[in-house]
């Protein structure tokens, strides 16, 4: 049962018979520009990248109907716990673009203080928990969140992110484990991309999908096409009601691909069939829905135009915003890494207040490889 | 195979001019060519040859069965690395940032750590563990971690790290030919900088022993991997501004330690300076302080200084700040003289 594919949006744009989740129209127009805004701000990251402005940018393009689908089904009040490639949701959850972007920046407009890489967002208002770059570490926390939720009596529900490859982490086994001994209200999403840095599918795993992992864990395994927002959000909704009804977690892989190589220090053409990535250039998931909102007659070019031009507009404003806030302060190095600064860090911000004083200081900082 | 000098890294026929990269990838592929017990594998070392390259051409010359991608799991590199040297490969594991190796911490630490003494010496953990560390590439947190400490403060492991190619070159062979686990921390970023001439075919280098990157009479800095270069410049700026002498040691292995090489120097200038860009606390320079404060204090003519990173996790914006630059160090010399 794991095997099926589960596809709505068929090539002519029409939903499959009694499977439409039948969303408003207002809706449905507002998950395309989602979309079609997460393109155009990860089109933007991309090229800071290119032009010097930022150290580094990782893309998600390609995946957009995947990651918005399933973050679409879940509450506000609901949690995330994400991996890198979701950035989208924050759009979904009315982060402004300028806070976006100033965390690439890492400047004084970025929540986070400039403490990570580009694309590491946290959002305490949107309920979504910091990035971390090693891999899958967040699968044993939503887990862990969602068994305190329930001890709390809380009817909140945890959705995490992991890639093809995370599903070879030591935290997938724990957190899918732990979330069905539990029955923790969590759901799963492994976005299967295909790629993980290099290393493909077949090398990643010999398993069949990655939903039959979930098989071993004593929850369902859905596999989802990726590609097609409509499905996406059907099944992931499934799993939603199933966490929050108290019936445990559900892991869902949704089968995409990643069109960007990995990150902007990486050439995925060095490793990868361009036969391969120009077949899922023509499965383009923004186009796939596009077909279907013509066909609902919901679309026009007035619309995609506010669609595609509007969010590069107001990205480039926001830019230009981001760009100018000043940078953070040196004794901001040394917040935040308790409640209280130890004695030894108090000696250390002093230390390094009077060589900043003295001039001169700053080791010379080269490009991130990767 | 060239016939060179293997022992010394200053034959002037049979060199190349190469990168630390260039260099790591020449000593594999040379030992490669010697063993065929030798295999690589881990995150993209395949086809990619590597995030920096360290493996570039490996597969196509080696083939799947000795140059192999893995899953996206560093226990499983790990894991599966003791149970090969156990039954008698020489494998050598890439963990592709040193910040990615602490889900196969374990394996490091309670199995190929221990393997020889907890068994009686019937069985032995002969593997390498090679891993890009250190700041100074706009890596954030966790691309850029320094965390030789905790390998250093477990026994039955050894630590190599080198800051020159020739240097990167002959401890990694020997680390392969060494009948113990060795981690081996690459500094990554010099891994392209520093250009060097670098013996062909074979070149060992014996771990445990220290290098006199510069010799001086005023101050001993002790030094490792990336940090070599900076104090060299800090050594510059010594002499300029206030015409010190600066001997500057390079340790070349963490374990086992050349205590003889660092006594010696410091026994002779009576000043120190321990410079490493871990965090302050705990890091391997507070050992070093203790060696000398322990063994060589009547040499001593003034504090012990350490120049660090800070007790913070790395930061990505205030990186130049967090890494010591030539200026801190220069300045940290000068708190030798003045107390």
């Amino acid at each position: 049962m794991t095997q099926e594919l589960v596809t709505i949006l068929g090539k002519d744009g029409k939903a499959q018979k009694g499977k439409d989740p039948n969303l408003p129209p207002e809706e449905l127009k507002r998950l395309y520009k989602l979309m079609c805004a997460t393109r155009a701000l990860d089109d933007r990251g991309l090229a800071l990248q290119r032009q010097g402005r930022i150290g580094f940018y990782l893309q998600s393009t390609g995946q957009e109907a995947s990651h918005l689908g399933c973050a679409y089904a879940l509450k506000d009040s609901d949690w995330l716990f994400p991996a890198y490639r979701q950035p989208g949701i924050l759009l979904l959850r009315d982060i402004p673009y300028e806070k976006i972007i100033a965390e690439w920046f890492g400047n004084s407009g970025d929540t986070s203080k400039g403490r990570q890489m580009p694309v590491h967002y946290s959002f305490r208002q949107a309920n979504f928990v910091s990035i971390s770059s090693p891999i899958g570490t967040q699968l044993s926390q939503a887990a862990g969140a969602g068994m305190a939720a329930k001890a709390r009596g809380d009817d909140t529900v945890f959705m995490t992110f992991c890639g093809d490859g995370g599903t070879s982490s030591n935290d997938f086994h724990c957190g899918l484990n732990f979330a069905g001994v539990y029955k923790a209200p969590v759901v799963f999403v492994c976005e299967n991309n295909g790629w993980a840095i290099s290393v493909p599918n077949d090398q990643q795993t010999a398993s069949e999908s990655m939903a039959i992992k979930a098989d071993a864990y004593g929850m369902p395994g859905v596999r989802v096409d990726g590609n097609d927002i409509l499905a996406v959000y059907r099944v992931t909704k499934e799993a939603v009601e199933r966490a929050r009804r108290g019936d445990g977690p559900t892991l869902i892989e949704t089968v995409t691909y990643r069109i960007a190589s990995h990150s902007s220090s990486d050439d995925a053409d060095r490793y990868r069939d361009k036969k391969e990535f120009e077949a899922w250039k023509k499965k383009d998931p923004i186009a796939r829905f596009q077909r279907y909102l013509k066909h609902k007659k919901l679309w026009s070019e007035d619309f995609e135009k506010e669609c595609v031009e509007g969010s590069r507009d107001e990205i480039a404003a926001a830019v230009k915003v981001a760009e100018a806030m000043p940078p953070v302060g040196p004794e901001t190095m040394f917040e935040d890494v308790y409640m209280a600064q130890t004695q030894q860090l108090k000696d250390q911000k002093k230390y390094l207040h009077d060589l900043v004083q003295k001039g001169g200081v700053g080791a010379e900082v080269g490009h991130f490889p990767l | 195979m060239t016939a060179t000098n293997p022992q010394t890294g200053d034959s002037k026929t049979g060199t190349k001019v190469m990168t630390m990269l260039e260099a790591i990838n020449d000593a594999m592929r040379v030992e490669m060519r010697n063993d065929d017990r030798v295999v690589v594998f881990g995150e993209d070392v395949g086809k990619k040859g590597g995030v920096f390259g360290t493996t570039m051409g490996l597969h196509e010359e080696f083939g799947d069965g000795r140059c192999f991608d893995t899953p996206l799991s560093e226990c499983g590199i790990l894991g599966t690395g003791v149970g090969m040297a156990v039954y008698g490969m020489r494998p050598i594991a890439e963990i592709q940032f040193l910040d990615f190796i602490y889900p196969g911490f374990d394996q490091i630490v309670s199995e190929a750590a221990k393997m020889r003494y907890r068994s009686g010496g019937e069985y032995t953990c002969p593997m390498v563990i090679r891993s890009p560390y250190g700041g100074g590439i706009r890596g954030g947190h966790y691309h850029s971690q320094s965390s030789e400490a905790y390998f250093c403060h477990t026994p039955g492991l050894k630590v190599v790290i080198p800051s020159t190619p020739a240097d990167a070159k002959g401890l990694l062979i020997s680390s392969i030919r060494d009948e113990d686990p060795v981690m081996f921390l690459e500094p990554k970023a010099i891994y392209r900088h520093a250009k060097d001439e670098v013996p062909l075919g074979e070149h060992t280098v014996d771990l445990g022993t220290a290098r006199i990157a510069r010799e001086g009479t005023d101050v001993t800095v002790l030094c490792y991997g990336a940090m070599v270069p900076v104090c060299e410049k800090a050594a510059d700026l010594a002499r300029e501004e206030h015409g010190r002498s600066v001997e500057i040691v390079d340790l070349r292995t963490l374990v086992p330690l050349d205590e003889r090489t660092i006594l010696e120097s410091v026994k002779k200038t009576g000043r120190v300076v321990v410079v490493y860009e871990a965090p302050k606390t705990g890091g391997f320079g507070g050992e070093l302080s203790a060696i000398i404060a322990e063994k060589a204090i009547e040499y001593m003519e003034g504090p012990i200084v350490r120049v660090a990173g800070f007790d913070t996790p790395f930061p990505y914006a205030l990186e130049h700040l967090y890494m010591p630059d030539p200026k801190r160090v220069a300045a940290g010399i000068e708190k030798t003289f003045v107390w």
